[in-house]
Formats: structure tokens, sequence, C-alpha cells
């Protein structure tokens, strides 16, 4: 998909104008900005026609939000890679949202320069995790007596746990590998599976705990 | 039936609306009466009588009904045509209506379903009078009854609001219920008085029925309406009144403030005071004064006040949740001084506080990638580390630890065991 340049297309979805230029803005220097859409349907429309490397979906929107975007798009466009983005939410939100296939999640008052590299990093394969994401994920994953039939798509592995709890106080992966004493590759690589596991797990805590955090 | 059509064509409804569309709003079983009033820009309430008549016709109705239910869809949610306010059910359509059951009921005679003259005729008759009645005017029914009530209770009414055409049709209805009343009772009359007191009393109660059934039937609706209204804007008014007590004066505020810092500062607060009260965290709705049940509410708070008083964004991520306690309370104290220290010394533009709320500790740690400094060498205007943090977690039983190298940021760790080893 990427062009001979080797600059990404990326494609913009969110229902504030003023943000969508404003990222525009920040990301045309080193990326294309191939499209952009403020709701569902031509999301859905824009990013088929356009086939764009990453698309940055809000989570909230009207339609059904970043979520109804991914389950419509990856279907017919399996490639494309989503990045959630998003102001202020509801854990069980942003949880819905990875579980639809979005590769990490990030808020709104990152920095250009982390949210460029934040896509280049989803392009590639990997998950981006902001401290506030790895922090749902633990608090997602915390209740330890685990079901019998646990599989270990329902655990977290203590090495897991460990990076996730570095993210979320605030270190990023480089930091977090020079802590730990491992390479950077290491950290990606758990912290792929951790979204492997938070994406494909059964785990009845996953659905008991956004239960509780809508009704208690 | 011309004035019908154009009645009915004026409402933006969905083509596609087929003529047995079960409506949502206006049911007393399935809608079935309800659909077929809107679709024919006639009062439900006609309707439902000419299904009543039919079903004495052998049961027809009833049939009729259910045949309706089964294969007529229910309308879509929210697209529920409204008879326009002007779509008013004149006699004109009563009596078409009527012609129609009329022609049906002696079809139905011809064909022996029938449950005998004596019955049908006398229940068309003060059917008739009761649809005439209470069919929809242009004046809600509320209002038409109070009147009727007043004529009845005999009260001064004032002749100009009762309109004619009301006052004309009560009477008409009136005596069509009472005509069919007296002609079921001289029809049946049969020889035992025993029966001819209990057809009287059934008759008057049926009668009674006919002319106040619709009626309470629309006031329950309209009530029921009514207070769906209220909630509705209560809920809204409550909402305004929050984002004007908070958004809008955030709004004010960074208008008029001189300084980026300031407006960012102004901004945070702000998005995690609305943040806390749309999704609280376990349905909490965060008290903006006063001192917070929960550990994560408590930590919002603090995290607020340092970024309202030093202008540093402070990253809160907050894993479990428990009640607060006092030793919880000295432990958000001290968490809150080494944020502070944070964004007041390193000159760092973030801070990031992580709490874990663990079954028998909680944990802290406030980051930042600020300057540094030699943790065996502190500066002097620092001394506040020994006192207000090492020294008042272990005065209550935690433990703190503070990690820190020139020009690599500092790390302060704070643990409080949730219950005491007794």
């Amino acid at each position: 998909m990427t062009e001979a340049g080797g600059r990404l297309r990326v494609f913009l979805v969110d229902d504030h104008r003023l943000f969508l230029s404003g990222v525009r803005a920040e990301l045309g220097e080193r990326f294309d900005v191939v499209g952009e859409a403020t709701d569902v349907e031509s999301a859905v429309a824009g990013i088929r026609s356009t086939r764009p490397d990453v698309v940055l979906v809000d989570v909230h929107m009207p339609g059904g939000g970043g979520q109804a975007v991914i389950e419509r798009v990856s279907p017919v466009l399996p490639e494309a890679r989503f990045l959630a983005l998003s102001v202020s939410d509801a854990a069980e939100d942003v949880i819905a949202v990875i579980r639809a296939g979005a590769r990490g999640y990030v808020t709104k008052t990152i920095s250009p320069a982390d949210l460029a590299a934040a896509i280049v990093r989803v392009q590639g394969g990997d998950a981006v995790f902001s401290p506030r994401l790895a922090g749902f994920v633990l608090d997602a994953f915390a209740r330890d007596p685990a079901p019998v039939d646990d599989s270990e798509l329902d655990q977290l592995t203590p090495r897991e746990r460990e990076v996730l709890r570095y993210i979320a106080r605030g270190y990023a992966y480089k930091q977090v590998a020079t802590r730990l004493h491992i390479s950077i590759k290491t950290v990606e690589t758990h912290v792929s599976a951790v979204l492997h596991k938070l994406q494909l797990s059964s785990r009845y805590e996953l659905t008991r705990w956004a239960t509780d955090r809508r009704l208690v | 039936m011309r004035r019908t059509l154009q009645a009915s064509t004026p409402t933006p409804r969905p083509r596609r609306l087929a003529v047995l569309t079960r409506s949502r709003t206006d049911r007393v079983l399935a809608g079935v009466a309800g659909g077929i009033g809107e679709r024919l820009g006639v009062d439900p309430v006609v309707v439902r009588l000419a299904f009543v008549v039919l079903a004495f016709a052998g049961g027809f109705g009833v049939l009729l009904y259910l045949f309706g239910w089964l294969i007529g869809p229910e309308a879509p949610e929210g697209t529920e045509p409204r008879p326009a306010p002007g779509t008013e059910t004149g006699v004109r359509q009563i009596v078409s209506v009527a012609l129609v059951v009329a022609g049906g009921l002696l079809l139905l005679r011809t064909g022996g379903l029938w449950f005998g003259d004596a019955v049908v005729w006398p229940v068309a008759l003060a059917a008739f009078g009761s649809a005439i009645i209470w069919t929809r005017t242009d004046e809600s029914g509320r209002a038409r009854w109070l009147r009727f009530a007043s004529t009845l209770s005999g009260r001064p009414l004032d002749a100009a609001a009762l309109g004619r055409p009301t006052r004309g049709r009560i009477a008409a209805g009136a005596v069509l219920v009472l005509a069919g009343m007296a002609t079921f009772l001289v029809a049946n009359n049969s020889q035992s008085a025993l029966r001819t007191l209990f057809f009287a009393v059934l008759v008057s109660v049926t009668g009674l029925g006919l002319i106040l059934a619709p009626w309470m039937w629309q006031l329950g609706r309209q009530l029921a309406e009514e207070r769906r209204e209220r909630i509705r804007s209560e809920e809204r008014s409550e909402v305004a009144a929050h984002l004007h007590d908070s958004v809008l004066q955030t709004l004010a505020l960074i208008q008029r403030s001189t300084s980026p810092e300031e407006m960012t500062s102004l901004a945070r607060v702000q998005e995690r005071e609305l943040r806390a009260w749309l999704y609280g965290r376990n349905g909490r709705r965060a008290p903006a004064e006063g001192s917070a049940r929960t550990l994560g509410a408590a930590f919002d708070q603090m995290a607020g006040r340092v970024e309202g008083i030093h202008h540093v964004p402070v990253d809160l991520v907050t894993v479990g949740d428990c009640p607060m306690d006092d030793r919880l309370t000295a432990l958000i104290d001290a968490a809150g001084e080494a944020a502070s220290n944070a964004a007041r010394h390193s000159g760092a533009g973030l801070v990031s506080v992580y709490v874990e709320a663990a079954p028998e500790a909680v944990s802290v740690y406030v980051r930042d990638e600020g300057v540094g400094f030699e943790t065996g060498n502190l500066p002097p205007d620092r001394g506040g580390i020994a006192q207000s943090i090492v020294g008042r977690m272990e005065r209550n039983g935690g433990l703190a630890t503070v990690t820190s190298k020139p020009a690599e940021g500092t790390e302060v760790h704070l643990r409080m065991p949730r219950r005491l080893s007794s």
C-alpha cells in the first residue's frame, strides 16, 4: 500500500472538524493524509476507496463510533491498521474499540511527535499502549482468581504485567526496555501479546468488569 | 373520504407504511387499531369501537384484530407518524366508518355470523354514540372532558370556550348511547323480573363504559406522556445546569486567560471534572468539592489540585479502587506532595501518577522526566521530601522510596498496606 516515496498513507476519522484540521496540519509533513471523514458512513466509504495504511479513529462518533468503522472496514480491507484516538473515554468503550481490532489507543493530548511514532508503530504491526490504556488493561485482567478452565489467553504473564505497569507509570517502550534490561523488540512482543489476549480472550472477567463499571 | 386523504398527506410519513402497521405509541392491546387509525387519518377510538361492534358479529371483530396483529409489523421506533395537530375527525369520518361497519355487519348477518339482532344493533348504536363523543377533535381530550365534566356538574360555563360542536356532539352521542341501551332492554324484554333487573344493570354499566372508557384511556395516556416529558426536561435542565456551572465558566476563563500554560491547565482541570461527571468510576458522580469517598475520586481531586496550582499537566492512571480511610488520606497527601515537588522543581512538562489498589496494599508511583537530583545530596529547598513524604508514610505504616538521578528524572514510590497485620 505504501507508495514509492515511502510515506505512509493515513486516513482520519473524527466528528470534530477543528480537531481534524489540527491533526492534518501536524501529520501533513510526515504522512500522506489521504482522506478524512466525520461520520461512520462516509468513513467506511472513504477508507474503502482510498485504501490507507493507517486509520486514526475517534472512539465516540454518531452512528456507532470507531468500533462500527473498524467492524465494517476490517472484513473488506484486512490490511488496514487502526489506531484509536480520543479525548477521554469510559474504559469499556476503549476496550470495545480494541476488541473490534484497533491496535492501540492514545489520548488526543498526545504530542505530535508521539502521535507520529504511534502511527509508524501501528503500521508495523505493533501495539500502541498509552498509560491510560495500560491502566485499563491491568484493571481488566486484575482479578486474580482464575476460572478453572482459564486458557492462556485469559491470563497475563507476570512479565507482561510488569511491562504494562511501567507503561501505566508513564515510561516509553525504550525506557521500559532499559529498566527491565531487555531489548525494545522484546517489549514490543510483550505488548503485542497483551493486545492479542485483549482481543481474543473470552475471559468472563472482561465482560463482568465492563458491566461493573457501567452499573455499580 | 377525500378529506380523510387530504388530512393524512401533510404529515411527513414513510411511504412504505403498510395499512396494517401496528402503532407503537397509541395502543390498548397491540396497536392494530392505533395503526389503522393513524393510517386512515381517523381517530383510533372510532376504529376500536368498530372492532368492538364487529366482535359481536359472531366474534368476527376478534378474528379480524388477531389477523391484524399477526400480519401487521410494528411501526419503526421513533418514526411513529403522529396525527398532525390539524387532523380532525369529524362526524363525517365517523359516519363513513359506521357505514362500512354496518355494511360488514349486514354481510356477516347474511353469512350467519351473528349473535342476534337484539344484541348487535343496540351495541352498534351505542358504539356509534360513543365514537361521536370521544373522537379527537382539534382540542385536547382532557380539555373537552373538563368542559364535559363541568357541564355535568352544572357549574357556570364560559359559553365561548365551550365550542358548540363539542356540546352538540356530546348531546348527540349521549342520546345514541342511551338509545342503544334502551333498544337493548326493549328487545331483550324477558318475562323474569330478576333477569330484567340484571340486564338493566349490565346495560347501564356497559353504556357508562362506552361513554367513559375512551376518556379514561386517553387521560391515562396523557398523564403518562406528561410524566415522561417532565422527567426528560428535568434531566435536560440538570445537564444544562452542570454544563453552565462547569464547562461554560471554564470556557469563559480560557477566553480571558493570557498565558498558554494557564489555558492548558484550565482545559485539563475541566476535562478531568467533566470526565468524572460523565463516566464516573463505578457510577459515582465525583463531588466537585468536599472529601471524596473512594481512592480513585480522591486521586482525581489531588491531581486536579496540583494542576490548578502549578499549571503542569498531571497524567493519572488508576487501577482498582477502594474506599477511603485515614491512612489512605495520608498516602494521598504524600503523593500530592510528591506531585507538587515534581511540578515545581523538575521542569518537566508532565507529571505521571500511577495508582494501583491491590487487596493487600495500595502502590503509588509519582514520576517526572525532569532535571532530577542526587538522592544523597538533597537541595535544601527540597527537605520537604523527608518530612512530608517519607516521614508521613512511615508514621502511617507505609513506605516511601525516592529514585532520582540528575537529568534522568525522579520517581517516588509510595506503598501503603491496606490492613495492619495484627
